[in-house]
């Protein structure tokens, strides 16, 4: 089918070329011919053409999921494919939108055997863990448990007369829940509970415990194991829970690398458990990359469609002109857009931060550690709650097409919301970074120097001459340039980092345990943690634009770095106002100037959401085709609805037909 | 499959006893819970018989929604036919009638999961755009159910805007018929609720032509379905639009017409009529058709936004006082959730908005029964002020209630993203009203439009309507709270609103005409100024919130338990929404640095304070656990209990999986082999 007329246009009158942006963001020209590569590899396999799963139950679903699942298994060992990236570019093609219920084997059941057993332990499990003859989940949440892990009441007591761990979960909040592939896939899990030896509880540590008998699948005697019913999304997936009567393990199942239980039940204490960080920060990069893929998606889709869809009229006498072609339009989807590439330029730092300095970790030197780990929780935090609300906009943007299955919207908005909560609820996540801001603050005020994004309140202690507070410091702000942008968030986070801290210490001063002080501040210590992490954002983007070689790309992202940079402070007025970091008349300008660059970036924006390069596949969207023609494939897709199969609903003879004769 | 075995816990089921982290909330309530009930619903009267309704129809079996969460598309359209058409059997029993007072609780207590609900419309329809004559041949036949109506005006390319729509009717002389077309595929009738299955009938939206004329946007009855096997009639194509976020059971249809004849007399002719010679006929004034949409506008706010707006409020408050979390204070037991700041910084401004929208609704319903007598006096001055006031609070109330649904939701944590919380229902249904009955971006500019003019009409000195006077107001220039008790005056906020508004009304009427003097075309400059338009409808929509929040509790002075607690939550309503947006606030100097500090301090007390009563407050919207259906907001806290009952129930536990593991796992091994060979 031809593409688009609409479409073909807004191509055509693009001011720069997309693949050279393409190349940008998957890092070099080559990765982006090798995802091409792989991603065809899927795309031209009968083996993964299926039915949309809008259209299947949830058991069918499943079903599904695990064909994939093995399938890509296969595949990917078939391909000889191995390098993380490219795995993942294999899989993010297969699954477009859905999770995979085998996911956890290869991520947390793996992953954790490989870091956390000794080396007989590795020797008798890691061959079951590749050769999957065993599958596995990590078992750690429980229904009344999550963020804060010494809560989990699940517990292993050692009996040394059998040599062995008697896991019990004593009350209903301490079954486990959630866990993904517990309910159905897996016959092991690695169950996090508290170690209780020789009458003392040690705390929580990782035990494997094996809960369906290999060969029938069936549950294990002593172990209750389901799936915890319909969510949200996530159909294909089995989230599950799981209880445990007086289980027995052999001592040998608890995860020795660093603490242990010996024969005879003394506890031997690890040495260091910083380490555990290292996975936080590299789980919670990934999450923060996902935001900015996750928001790009349904960007493209809004974009696509609001150059497709006409409606109402602008001039009078004139046809219906594109919806992208209103400003209210653009105010909705295009700061978005400049979103998605700043939190892709974020992901990618973050990643290259965590892989540059973890060979510092694995060698013991954990001096970067503490930093990266704060700012990487609240940067998942800001990051999926931003690209959580985006994508419910761009869903709003779509009118009501975007409420159906077939925008796909919905599918990309459930199965991304569930991120605000994982590894990490966000708010304990801001206020994580808080104390480390608090911290940071602290040490200035005593004297010391800081160092790293937050050296910016090393120059607090430079204007305590001031009788004010920061506010009063003038910054030159120069809108139209993102450096001088920086400054003004670098100063609005300085203000709010140092308000909160203030605050903290008057409620200290009320003779106010530390607890409730810090409690009673926590809304100003949150809003602190914000401004910071929106200040690394406009820093990291800004200084990307440096490394842009070719003029027309640079020319576009500085656009949307500057829309970013003032969209954010038109959002946040009051801030910058009150800090006295920006006048009324400068956010008359903002405001204005926002407003003139929605205009300038307009023709671009096709193009611009071009470059992401989502195959249609991935996308998953009627609305967000690349050909644009978008109306006719609606009408093909309902045709496939459940409802559609016969063309009488036998509700007709089994209700209408006898109402009808009773009344 | 073995695994069901609920071992001690089923045998010791707590379900009936009170969880005491809940009770305990409920021994400290500041008022009395039941006369705050009767106050929101009309007094103890109308509350009695709320109650009377509800309990009949959720003892009836054939209501039953405990199955909600588990079913397929399939299964909920059918489960919605089988209780519509009980219903009526119903309805019948028990002498209730549609009109009468008790629908609205029929209604709340089946949370509007009904087929038939379009029907009502095409009834509606016709009695409003139909002649006498065309009453008096179908009403009848619609009530009886002899056949199922439906409405079908949006297509697969137009929506809000109608004048775009591309359905023909062209009047046949020789044969006395309209023919029907569906040009091409962007005018296909796509969305209609009942019509993807069960309409037999609808009103379809069409341009008519007379002789090669187009006469615009006319309503004509079409016949889709067999009355006898409901096979669909020649020309029709129709079926169901697919899966969408929520409103499974409703069967949203397509429609395809092709050379569909209907007779003269199916054009809805109340307005306009074409003669058999084929001369176009208008009679009447067409303006009461905007009524129409207020209505539906008002009706809306109520039942599609408070209501699941005060459940979700009920459930993530319930929940927040039996969740524990971490430790507030050492060596303490972990802490109610509900006792961080943070937490209740999140939901209690979302119950202040639940009670701040229930009030406006019913101010709503004022202003639109004084129109509406007036109306019948042929009186249509107030229809302006009434199609922008239902436009802009739909806008703002939908899109309030949406992110506020989404808060609660996310407030949860994991527990809210499971359906059987009852969250994720909430927010895909919510979150729809944001675009049906107009998208809320147009209805806000339609809002605008008015505030403009009529900003224009007040500052020449013109008379405006009561409501929007205050835009030619002299208000100080400065707010004068001095500490931060003063912002726990009414009249305080109220005016930092009023000045707010007035001054985002103003601003942007001021750059509209330096635009259009400096050359700009006027629909250009309009669309230059939508982004600060829509800005200032809302501003407008959120004063008028506040003011008659603080006004409703003003009247409450012979209820001083009541009045106390609601004041809390008025105040806390108008100081979260100037902390939220402090920008304006401060922007002219109105509000200054310090005043903001002092905003901020006072909002956060409040916090403290409300937290007493959270749950008492919540209680009072009186919800019955069976309406809620959630298995973390029920009166009596027992949440996880409950959870687990719930998952066991899920078909994916009942049912043996069709997946064959050996199957899945050889694949797995075969993959083996293939990397080791």
């Amino acid at each position: 089918m031809m593409m688009n007329a609409d479409l073909r246009r807004e191509r055509a009158a693009a001011t720069f070329q997309p693949e050279l942006l393409t190349h940008i963001l998957d890092g070099g020209a080559e990765r982006t011919r090798r995802r091409k590569e792989i991603e065809a590899l899927v795309i031209n396999d009968p083996d993964f053409q299926h039915e949309d799963l809008n259209f299947l139950s949830r058991s069918q679903r499943y079903e599904q999921a695990i064909r994939k699942s093995s399938l890509m298994v296969m595949k990917l060992r078939e391909y000889g494919i191995a390098d993380p990236d490219e795995i993942y570019w294999f899989k993010r093609i297969c699954l477009g939108s859905f999770p995979e219920p085998f996911g956890l084997h290869f991520s947390m059941f793996q992953k954790t055997l490989e870091t956390q057993t000794t080396d007989a332990q590795k020797e008798k499990w890691l061959p079951l863990v590749h050769g999957v003859k065993i599958i596995g989940t990590y078992a750690q949440t429980e229904m009344g448990h999550g963020t804060h892990l010494r809560g989990l009441e699940t517990t292993a007591t050692y009996d040394p007369a059998t040599q062995e761990f008697i896991l019990n979960s004593p009350t209903v909040t301490s079954i486990k829940w959630w866990p993904g592939g517990l309910g159905k896939t897996s016959n092991h899990a690695i169950v996090l509970a508290q170690l209780y030896t020789q009458g003392q509880c040690k705390g929580l540590h990782a035990f494997i415990v094996p809960i369906r008998q290999l060969g029938t699948h069936e549950p294990l005697p002593g172990i209750t194991v389901g799936d915890i019913g319909p969510k949200f999304g996530y159909d294909e997936m089995d989230n599950g829970y799981l209880k445990m009567d007086n289980f027995r393990i052999p001592r040998e199942n608890m995860l020795m690398k660093y603490a242990q239980v010996e024969p005879d039940g003394t506890y031997v204490k690890p040495l260091s458990d910083k380490l555990t960080y290292g996975t936080m920060v590299f789980i919670r990069s990934l999450i923060v990359g996902d935001s900015a893929r996750s928001l790009s998606r349904a960007c493209t889709i809004a974009i696509r469609y609001s150059a497709v869809r006409h409606q109402s009229e602008l001039k009078p006498g004139e046809p219906e002109p594109q919806i992208l072609d209103y400003q209210t339009q653009q105010y909705k989807l295009f700061p978005l857009l400049a979103t998605a590439y700043a939190f892709h330029f974020v992901g990618a730092y973050i990643k290259d931060t965590y892989h540059r300095i973890s060979g510092d970790i694995h060698k013991g030197d954990l001096s970067e550690l503490p930093e990266l780990h704060a700012l990487t929780a609240g940067l998942k935090a800001f990051t999926s709650w931003t690209a959580n609300a985006g994508i419910e906009e761009c869903r709003m943007a779509c009118g009501g097409h975007g409420y159906s299955r077939c925008s796909g919207i919905p599918d990309i908005y459930v199965t991304f919301t569930p991120s605000c909560t994982y590894e990490g609820e966000n708010t304990v996540m801001m206020l994580q970074t808080a104390r480390f801001l608090v911290k940071s603050y602290t040490q200035v005020s005593s004297g010391q120097q800081v160092t790293g994004m937050v050296s910016y309140l090393n120059d607090l202690s430079r204007q305590r001459i001031q009788p004010q507070h920061v506010a009063a410091r003038s910054v030159a702000v120069r809108i139209n340039d993102p450096v001088s942008l920086v400054e003004a968030y670098k100063a609005r986070a300085a203000r709010l980092v140092e308000a909160a801290a203030k605050n903290l210490q008057a409620e200290l001063n009320h003779r106010k345990s530390k607890e409730d002080a810090w409690n009673r501040t926590s809304v100003d210590l949150v809003r602190a943690s914000e401004a910071h992490c929106h200040y690394v954002i406009v820093k990291l983007f800004t200084a990307k634009l440096a490394e842009i070689s070719n003029a027309a790309v640079r020319a576009v992202l500085t656009e949307l770095c500057l829309l970013y940079a003032l969209y954010g402070i038109s959002k946040n007025t009051g801030d910058f106002l009150q800090a006295g970091i920006l006048t009324d008349a400068q956010i008359t300008q903002v405001n204005q100037r926002v407003k003139e660059l929605l205009a300038i970036i307009r023709p671009n924006a096709v193009a611009l959401v071009d470059s992401f390069d989502f195959h249609d596949v991935h996308l998953g969207s009627v609305l967000g085709r690349y050909d644009g023609n978008v109306y006719e494939n609606m009408f093909e897709w309902a045709k496939k609805s459940p409802l559609n199969k016969t063309e009488v609903h036998e509700s007709f003879h089994k209700h209408l037909k006898p109402m009808q004769s009773k009344l | 499959m073995a695994l069901t075995e609920t071992g001690k816990y089923s045998q010791g089921s707590v379900l009936g006893s009170v969880n005491p982290d809940i009770a305990s909330e409920r021994q400290t309530a500041s008022f009395s819970v039941e006369k705050l009930t009767a106050w929101l619903d009309g007094g103890a009267e109308r509350t009695r018989l709320r109650r009377a309704v509800v309990e009949a129809i959720e003892r009836d079996p054939v209501f039953s929604r405990e199955n909600q969460y588990f079913q397929s598309q399939n299964e909920s359209y059918e489960a919605a036919v089988r209780k519509a058409v009980h219903l009526q059997k119903k309805m019948h029993e028990m002498g209730w009638t549609d009109d009468g007072p008790e629908f609205k609780y029929i209604y709340r207590a089946l949370s509007g999961d009904l087929a038939f609900l379009l029907h009502r419309i095409f009834i509606r329809s016709i009695s409003v755009l139909g002649s006498d004559k065309q009453i008096a041949k179908w009403i009848p036949l619609a009530t009886q159910y002899q056949l199922i109506g439906s409405y079908a005006q949006t297509e697969l390319g137009h929506g809000t805007y109608l004048q775009g729509l591309e359905t023909t009717a062209v009047f046949d002389i020789t044969t006395q018929e309209f023919v029907l077309n569906t040009p091409n595929i962007s005018a296909m009738k796509w969305w209609p609720g009942d019509m993807g299955r069960s309409a037999t009938h609808t009103v379809v939206f069409a341009q008519l032509y007379i002789n090669g004329k187009c006469y615009g946007l006319h309503p004509f009855i079409v016949q889709i379905r067999s009355l006898q096997d409901h096979s669909l009639c020649p020309g029709i194509t129709a079926g169901d639009i697919g899966p969408k976020m929520n409103f499974e059971h409703i069967d949203n249809g397509y429609l395809m017409l092709q050379n569909v004849r209907v007779p003269r007399e199916n054009m809805l002719s109340k307005f306009c009529e074409v003669q058999p010679d084929g001369t176009y006929v208008r009679r009447g004034s067409q303006k009461i058709n905007y009524f129409t949409m207020t209505t539906v506008r008002i009706s809306l706010i109520s039942d599609e936004v408070v209501i699941p707006l005060m459940k979700a409020c009920t459930i993530a408050i319930r929940y927040s006082v039996v969740r524990r979390q971490s430790k507030l204070k050492p060596r303490e037991q972990e802490a109610k959730i509900l006792d961080y700041q943070t937490q209740q910084e999140k939901l209690l401004p979302q119950l202040a908005a639940a009670y701040a929208f229930y009030f406006i609704s019913d101010y709503l319903q004022e202003l639109f029964n004084r129109g509406y007598r007036e109306i019948q006096r042929k009186n249509f001055d107030m229809l302006p002020e009434l199609h922008a006031f239902s436009s802009g609070f739909k806008a703002m109330v939908t899109q309030y209630g949406t992110s506020a649904v989404k808060i609660c939701l996310q407030a949860c944590g994991g527990h809210g993203y499971s359906l059987l919380s009852g969250l994720p229902s909430l927010y895909t249904k919510i979150f729809a009203s944001c675009i049906y009955e107009g998208e809320n971006t147009i209805l806000l500019l339609q809002t605008a439009r008015f505030l403009i003019k009529c900003f224009m009409a007040a500052s020449t000195g013109q008379s405006v309507p009561p409501s929007v006077t205050y835009l030619a107001a002299v208000t100080p220039e400065k707010c004068p709270a001095k500490n931060k008790l003063d912002f726990l005056s009414p009249d305080i906020y109220t005016e930092a609103y009023q000045h707010m508004a007035a001054r985002l009304i103003s601003s942007t009427a001021a750059k509209l005409q330096d635009l259009i003097q400096s050359g700009v075309k006027k629909h250009d400059a309009w669309n230059q100024c939508t982004v600060q338009l829509a800005q200032a409808a809302k501003a407008h929509c959120h004063y008028i919130t506040v003011k008659n929040f603080a006004e409703t509790v003003e009247k409450l002075e012979t209820q001083p338990g009541i009045q106390k607690i609601m004041k809390h939550l008025c105040d806390l309503f108008a100081l979260h929404g100037i902390f939220s947006n402090a920008g304006v606030f401060l922007h002219d100097g109105y509000v200054s640095g310090a005043q903001m500090d002092m905003v901020t301090a006072s909002y956060l007390d409040l916090l403290a304070v409300i937290r007493k009563d959270a749950v008492p407050l919540v209680d009072a919207f009186d919800f019955t656990d069976k309406t809620l259906n959630s298995a973390l907001g029920s009166y009596d806290g027992q949440v996880y209990q409950r959870l687990y009952e719930w998952a066991q129930k899920s078909p994916t536990n009942k049912q043996v999986w069709t997946l064959d593991y050996s199957q899945a796992t050889s694949a797995l091994t075969r993959a083996e082999v293939v990397c080791f060979s």
